[in-house]
């Protein structure tokens, strides 16, 4: 005689924080969309709208990053060059196709209609002019095609993350070994990009990103807008998948793995397969958040992929607490609006009569050592703050 | 001996002998002239004011008669366009315009006065004559009795040769007694004889001598001798042939060669036939295709092909054209020397150089490597320390380097004397970080023992804050961190190998913290008491250690090196806020790679990426980002084989 365990609660009960996140997060998109300039109330700036989709941005990325450092243990300081990769995926399709209208409309006014090869030799000429070439690179085959492009901010990241994840947790690279082996990627990715024959314009990065081919009559208000509402229903799918693999058995072994890796390993679990699951999941999320920022930010260069990026990852899933998807979403909302009210000099100095602290050179200290003193005394974050509070009411 | 090779020597240009017999009065008749410089250029004073190359010879005649000190320096204002002649007395002077004024210097007598520029005429000797001058004042040079003049006229020798130079040298070479310069004069004219001997066994003879010389100079001369150019022809190559080429390997550049020299007709290019067409349009139509249809390769060429058939425009040239074309003629190199004695003597002695300048390259790079290694050693030696012997990750280790350049700059900003102030930074700065050290560990680190990862973290906290107050204080621009006098300049063995000593120092430096750590480890009460709490902090504290002092004491001295390491990469780079986090990646990989917990393994560690990057780079000298990005994918791969680094632990100390 087998008991039968008692049926599973419903996802939507077991997980009450993924309701109040949705309708938090809707609440807002709804609020910013009618208070943005596109739909006439212009109570807040576009450039703000922009500020905005971009930090919604970086939440995606963030409980990306809580997924493989929170729940599964896996300190990586290289998600960033998850997110460039998907920004360059798309900067090159963007720049390509923006490229190619400018050609057209210059050639258009000749007398004999040009070849494909004209054309193409025009836009080389273009966009590679800035780094001394004017041959596409064989990493450009596919700038012309959106589909592609759009199937390579999924693909190269999970590829990349696929094979290193293998490699490095195949040879059983854990723990700060792995960080720094993580962080050792992502410096050769930025050195690899900051050559000019990489391919991507070296140090010049791809630019003008915010004009969006084929709606050049559309103004900047409503495509940031629409890029607005794009990055908030990519968090939210984000967030409702992420709840969904952290909760289910999978999420259980994932948990169980960064308690404990050698004790799942003695149950008889692959471990390196969860590991490279989720390694490998959330660096296609990081790379799909990397394709919604830029065409947002308008430029990217090989200095956004800089190790010094991810560890500001790090920072924001710290401070916001480990080990809860929320807590990813408030540090990295919280600490980058922050971040750039105190370095947009938007944070009013503070005179001490003997010095005068200008935030703008102090904010950096602020934050390390706020974040030093979170580490030390509050290693579960705002997140785990936020806990306490709930449970007690 | 070149005395006698001198009389030997054919005489062809009369300017030579003019300056030869110059040498020979000045040298031999020396100041014994009485008359003056103005009085002499008075004599001439037609030939002075409007020079020509023939006449200006007899000027220079007489000049070297006087031999007065004057006298080159009035050659050299000539030359320089200095020279005024008052339009009245027809006297010369040198002059310096200043707006309507000029002030005026006497020849003779160095007397100063200033008068209205339209008075006097200033004289503009041409190109020729100026450098008919220029060669009269290299031999009054050859011959100065100040040693500098001397030896910038052999500088200037050395930097633009020509065959006019060897007589004049092998003159001024009798009554030289300075050692160096001596030698010096005996090289140049052994290059010259070998560029531009009369002789060929002489010429022979020199350019075997090149064979043991690796300096840069000396390669030159050899490949001048060997310089080539390229010629085509349709029959059988003639000359002194170096090698012939083979026009199908690109076909592209070889046509345009023979398009260049008229023997076959230029290809057209999409734009020419583009223009071609645009030119042509008969009722919306060229060629007999409409205009619309033109965006297309094929028929622009159909439609180019209709218009040659009519004669308007030149014939398209195919691409079996082009290789029929090429297939007639042949292409080759020959040498510009048409003595094939001297060419195969002078490619002989080139190898035999090559070779050696290779080898020397192979040690040069070998040092550049170990150099770079001490650097890479320098900078994870405190880290092998700290994180070696105690397993804390310390992301502000490369703020603690900074902190020890900046304590440098300081101390050098109250003591002027660089040899002092170094003696006092170095304790200074292992004091400075030593405290720092100690209190991080104190207020942060001690409380994470059992944390690794959040250590990780926490000290990263501090490294950004660490980094942005350097910045306030000392601002973003690089600092220099001056080395002393005797640390300056570099230990040249041969023109190829060179290692400049602050490398030197550094590599020292790096010596004696291998043999300073491995003393304290190993020989010391705190190096055993330091061994005893990384193997087993409980045994060790139940034997009488107190391990709480033990790991502030450690923590403390890896971050006192990371201090007098800053010091150190300070004086070979610069010091900015941001130079630690420039090591802190390498740093980690390095102590990794060599093996955690072995000063030996850091060594190694240190070894394979300084000579791994110097290699890589000297295989794509271009750039040396793509030699990090290969260095640290090298890495990545390298630790899926041997994760626990070179040195890796043995027995239980290996379990995590």
């Amino acid at each position: 005689m087998s008991q039968t365990p008692p049926p599973r609660k419903s996802f939507i009960v077991r997980n009450p924080s993924v309701l109040y996140f949705l309708a938090a997060l809707a609440l807002f998109t709804v609020f910013v969309a009618v208070m943005s300039e596109a739909t006439g109330t212009g109570l807040i700036s576009t450039s703000f709208v922009k500020t905005l989709g971009k930090t919604l941005c970086f939440c995606l990325i963030a409980i990306a990053m809580d997924v493989v450092w929170g729940y599964c243990g896996i300190l990586s300081l290289g998600h960033f060059a998850f997110f460039g990769i998907g920004g360059y995926a798309i900067g090159m399709w963007l720049m390509y196709a923006r490229t190619e209208l400018i050609v057209a409309q210059s050639l258009a006014g000749q007398v004999i209609p040009p070849t494909q090869q004209e054309v193409t030799d025009a836009i080389g000429k273009q966009i590679f002019g800035v780094v001394g070439s004017s041959d596409f690179p064989a990493i450009w085959m596919f700038a012309d095609s959106l589909f592609m492009q759009l199937a390579i901010v999924v693909l190269v990241p999970g590829l990349l993350a696929l094979v290193f994840g293998w490699l490095a947790f195949r040879s059983r690279v854990t723990g700060v070994y792995l960080s720094i082996l993580t962080q050792a990627m992502t410096l050769a990715l930025a050195l690899y990009l900051f050559q000019n024959d990489s391919g991507l314009r070296g140090n010049n990065g791809l630019s003008g990103l915010q004009n969006i081919p084929g709606f050049a009559d559309s103004g900047q208000d409503v495509i940031s807008l629409v890029f607005f509402l794009a990055s908030a229903a990519a968090l939210a799918l984000g967030y409702v998948v992420f709840a969904w693999i952290t909760d289910s058995k999978l999420g259980n072994i994932i948990q169980a793995i960064r308690d404990d890796e050698s004790r799942v390993r003695f149950l008889g679990y692959h471990v390196e397969s969860y590991k490279l699951f989720v390694f490998t999941i959330t660096a296609i999320v990081a790379g799909i958040a990397g394709a919604l920022y830029y065409p947002q930010a308008g430029i990217i260069n090989p200095a956004e992929v800089a190790p010094i990026a991810s560890i500001y990852l790090a920072v924001w899933v710290a401070i916001g607490g480990r080990g809860r998807l929320y807590g990813a979403v408030i540090g990295a909302a919280l600490v980058s609006l922050l971040s750039s009210w105190f370095t947009g000099g938007g944070a009013p100095d503070i005179d001490l009569g003997f010095y005068k602290i200008q935030w703008v050179d102090w904010w950096l200290v602020l934050l390390g050592v706020t974040f030093a003193l979170v580490t030390l005394f509050a290693p579960k974050g705002i997140g785990g703050l936020f806990d306490k509070l709930v449970r007690k009411s | 001996m070149f005395g006698a090779a001198l009389e030997d020597r054919h005489r062809k240009l009369s300017m030579i002998r003019v300056l030869l017999s110059l040498v020979w009065l000045v040298v031999t008749v020396g100041l014994a002239a009485a008359q003056d410089l103005q009085s002499v250029l008075q004599t001439h004073a037609e030939e002075v004011a409007s020079p020509s190359r023939n006449s200006v010879s007899v000027v220079l005649d007489d000049l070297a008669d006087l031999g007065s000190p004057q006298v080159s320096v009035f050659l050299e204002q000539w030359a320089e366009r200095n020279i005024w002649q008052d339009d009245a007395t027809s006297l010369f002077y040198i002059g310096a315009e200043d707006g309507d004024a000029i002030a005026l210097t006497d020849l003779d007598s160095g007397e100063q006065s200033t008068a209205a520029s339209d008075g006097y005429t200033q004289i503009r000797p041409n190109g020729g004559v100026r450098r008919v001058i220029g060669s009269a004042l290299v031999q009054f040079q050859l011959t100065d009795p100040d040693p500098d003049r001397r030896r910038s006229a052999l500088e200037s020798i050395g930097r633009r040769a020509d065959a006019s130079q060897l007589p004049l040298l092998e003159a001024s070479l009798e009554g030289e007694a300075d050692p160096d310069i001596r030698a010096r004069k005996v090289q140049l004219i052994n290059f010259l004889i070998a560029r531009f001997g009369e002789d060929t066994a002489d010429r022979v003879v020199a350019i075997e001598s090149l064979s043991s010389d690796t300096s840069v100079e000396a390669r030159a001369v050899l490949s001048q001798i060997l310089s080539t150019s390229t010629d085509v022809t349709d029959g059988e190559p003639s000359g002194n042939i170096a090698r012939v080429l083979d026009s199908s390997s690109d076909p592209a550049a070889f046509y345009s060669e023979l398009v260049e020299a008229d023997l076959a007709p230029p290809l057209v290019s999409p734009g020419d036939i583009r223009a071609a067409l645009e030119a042509n349009i008969v009722d919306g139509r060229v060629g007999g295709v409409p205009i619309a249809q033109l965006g297309t390769d094929v028929l622009r060429v159909q439609a180019y092909a209709a218009l040659a058939a009519d004669g308007l425009v030149p014939p398209l040239v195919t691409q079996a054209d082009v290789a029929a074309t090429l297939s007639s003629f042949t292409f080759y190199e020959d040498y510009d020397e048409p003595d094939p004695t001297i060419t195969d003597a002078a490619r002989a002695t080139l190898d035999t150089v090559e070779t050696r300048v290779g080898l020397e390259q192979t040690v040069d790079l070998t040092l550049d490597g170990l150099s770079l290694a001490s650097i890479y050693f320098l900078a994870a030696i405190g880290l092998a320390i700290t994180f070696g012997q105690m397993g804390v990750i310390n992301m502000a280790h490369g703020e603690f380097i900074m902190m020890g350049a900046y304590t440098g700059y300081v101390v050098q900003l109250f003591v002027p004397d660089y040899t002092i102030s170094l003696m006092i930074s170095l304790p200074l700065a292992f004091a400075v970080t030593f405290g720092a050290g100690v209190a991080m560990e104190r207020l942060v680190i001690r409380h994470l023992y059992h944390r690794p990862l959040e250590t990780l973290l926490a000290t990263f906290g501090i490294s950004i804050a660490l980094q942005q107050i350097a910045k306030n204080i000392f601002g973003t621009q690089a600092r220099p961190l001056t080395s002393p006098e005797w640390l300056g300049g570099a230990l040249v063995i041969s023109d190829v190998i060179q290692i400049s000593y602050i490398r030197i120092a550094i590599f020292v430096l790096a010596i004696v913290f291998l043999c300073l750590l491995l003393f304290i480890l190993k020989r010391t009460r705190l190096g055993l008491e330091v061994r005893a709490v990384t193997q087993n902090p409980g045994m060790a504290a139940s034997m009488g250690i107190n391990p709480d002092r033990i790991n502030m004491m450690t923590f403390g001295l890896g971050s006192g090196i990371a201090g007098v390491a800053g010091v150190g990469i300070g004086l070979y780079a610069q010091v900015t806020s941001e130079m630690g986090a420039n090591y802190i990646v390498q740093s980690f990989m390095t102590v990794v790679v060599g093996g955690v917990g072995s000063v030996f393994g850091t060594l190694a560690g240190a070894g394979l990426i300084g000579f791994l990057q110097k290699g890589i780079e000297w295989l794509n000298p271009s750039n040396t980002l793509a030699a990090q990005t290969y260095m640290i994918l090298f890495i990545i791969l390298f630790i899926q084989f041997r994760p626990k680094g070179i040195v890796a632990p043995k027995g239980r100390a290996a379990a995590d």
